[in-house]
């Protein structure tokens, strides 16, 4: 269960938000919602230990959530609105660092991406690299998701997988926590609004 | 880190033309020498070890650039920091991959170099010892200016006037060493203090790059 208690970020001088509370049960979901600038990508930063809280604290099964920075980030997987894929290496390779063969084979598998596995990353449309992306989740085998704008670029049946995946790790006792303007296949999720 | 290290490679035999282009950036820099001082034997002997240690350096900075700087702007760097590997183990995969792909080229190359420059023969061992040193302080100070200036606008020209100073030492006792060894003297005080000068790099470096890594992930 991962629990927030007054939230609070600076970015230069700008108070992006602050008083920010909530508890995230295992295999529950929540959607940050608000409009641009309200700072859904900073909470998310936030919540996976890239940027430090200006106050407030984040705990993690009733623990101190950033007591160990390396802990921390082993249980966070991170879906940015970069895709972090290069160019020059093929897809399967582009999984390579994050898991086995057998693992990325699935992975792929998962975002049908499979025929194109030995394509270079160069060469995939923006909302296959997006599939791409969305590979990396599961082979992290993490417990919390942290997603920013998931769906971008999707199609309909891609974000079927993806809905599929995101249950998936969720039955399993996992967390996702989403910024999105897009409605998201996450069934029961609670909305946070920053204004 | 054996992860990291394979990412590094595959992505440097990926992109085999800039990891050339220092290599070749170090044998063109070299080549100038003869031709701006002319090829008399005994003048370039003399000079051999300083062209090639300034020639080494000024090739190390190459790759530099774009060591860090393509990760941050892909977004990979946030999630190579959410791995689970601290900072500075992180730091170290890149500073190692550097190396392998820069700093053991330049060594390699440096005996035909030195051949070339008719340095005398007795010499090169000298030579290549403090090569190796000198190219693993430079991979490290690298990393840590490469982390340093992450994120700045123009961290690309700022970067060499970091480097530069801090590597002076390097610079200074790798000849110094080369130099003693062509004079029939012991290169032996001057690879201590350049092993001296690697051990101190070694972990101020590293903690700076940590630091730098972790501030472009704030920025």
């Amino acid at each position: 269960m991962l629990q927030a208690e007054g939230l609070a970020a600076l970015r230069g001088e700008r108070l992006v938000f602050e008083r920010l509370s909530f508890a995230v049960p295992a295999g529950g979901a929540l959607l940050l919602v608000g409009p641009n600038g309200s700072g859904k990508s900073t909470l998310l930063r936030l919540l996976a230990g890239l940027l430090r809280p200006d106050a407030g604290r984040l705990t993690w099964g009733g623990a101190d959530a950033f007591a160990d920075p390396q802990e921390h980030a082993a249980r966070t997987a991170y879906l940015g609105h970069l895709d972090a894929i290069k160019p020059g290496l093929t897809a399967a390779e582009n999984l390579r660092f994050w898991g086995t063969p057998s693992a990325v084979a699935e992975a792929l598998a998962a975002v049908d991406l499979t025929r194109l596995a030995d394509l270079p990353a160069r060469m995939l449309s923006a909302g296959q690299k997006r599939r791409l992306a969305i590979a990396r989740l599961p082979l992290a085998r993490a417990a919390l998701w942290l997603l920013d704008e998931p769906t971008l670029g999707l199609d309909a049946k891609a974000v079927g997988r993806f809905g599929e995946l995101l249950a998936g790790h969720r039955a399993g006792g996992g967390i996702v926590i989403a910024a999105t303007h897009l409605p998201l296949p996450l069934p029961g999720a609670a909305e946070l609004a920053l204004a | 880190m054996t992860r990291l290290l394979a990412r590094e490679l595959r992505l440097s035999l990926r992109h085999g033309g800039d990891t050339l282009a220092a290599l070749l950036f170090f044998l063109l820099v070299a080549m100038l020498f003869p031709l701006a001082i002319g090829p008399a034997p005994e003048t370039l002997g003399r000079i051999a070890p300083g062209i090639i240690w300034v020639a080494a350096l000024l090739a190390a900075l190459l790759p530099l650039d774009r060591l860090l700087a393509a990760d941050l702007e892909d977004g990979s760097l946030d999630l190579l920091l959410l791995s689970g590997l601290h900072p500075a183990t992180l730091a170290a995969g890149k500073a190692i991959a550097h190396w392998l792909v820069t700093g053991l080229p330049l060594l390699l190359a440096a005996t035909p170099l030195a051949i070339m420059l008719r340095m005398p023969e007795a010499a090169i061992p000298a030579l290549l010892l403090g090569l190796l040193g000198g190219t693993l302080a430079l991979s490290l100070l690298g990393t840590a200016a490469a982390a340093l200036v992450l994120g700045a606008r123009r961290g690309g020209v700022l970067m060499p006037l970091l480097i530069l100073p801090l590597a002076a030492p390097v610079l200074i006792f790798g000849a110094a060493a080369a130099d003693a060894a062509s004079a029939d003297l012991s290169p032996r005080p001057h690879l201590l203090l350049l092993a001296a000068f690697l051990a101190f790099t070694l972990p101020t470096s590293l903690a700076a790059a940590a630091a730098g890594i972790r501030g472009a992930a704030e920025g």
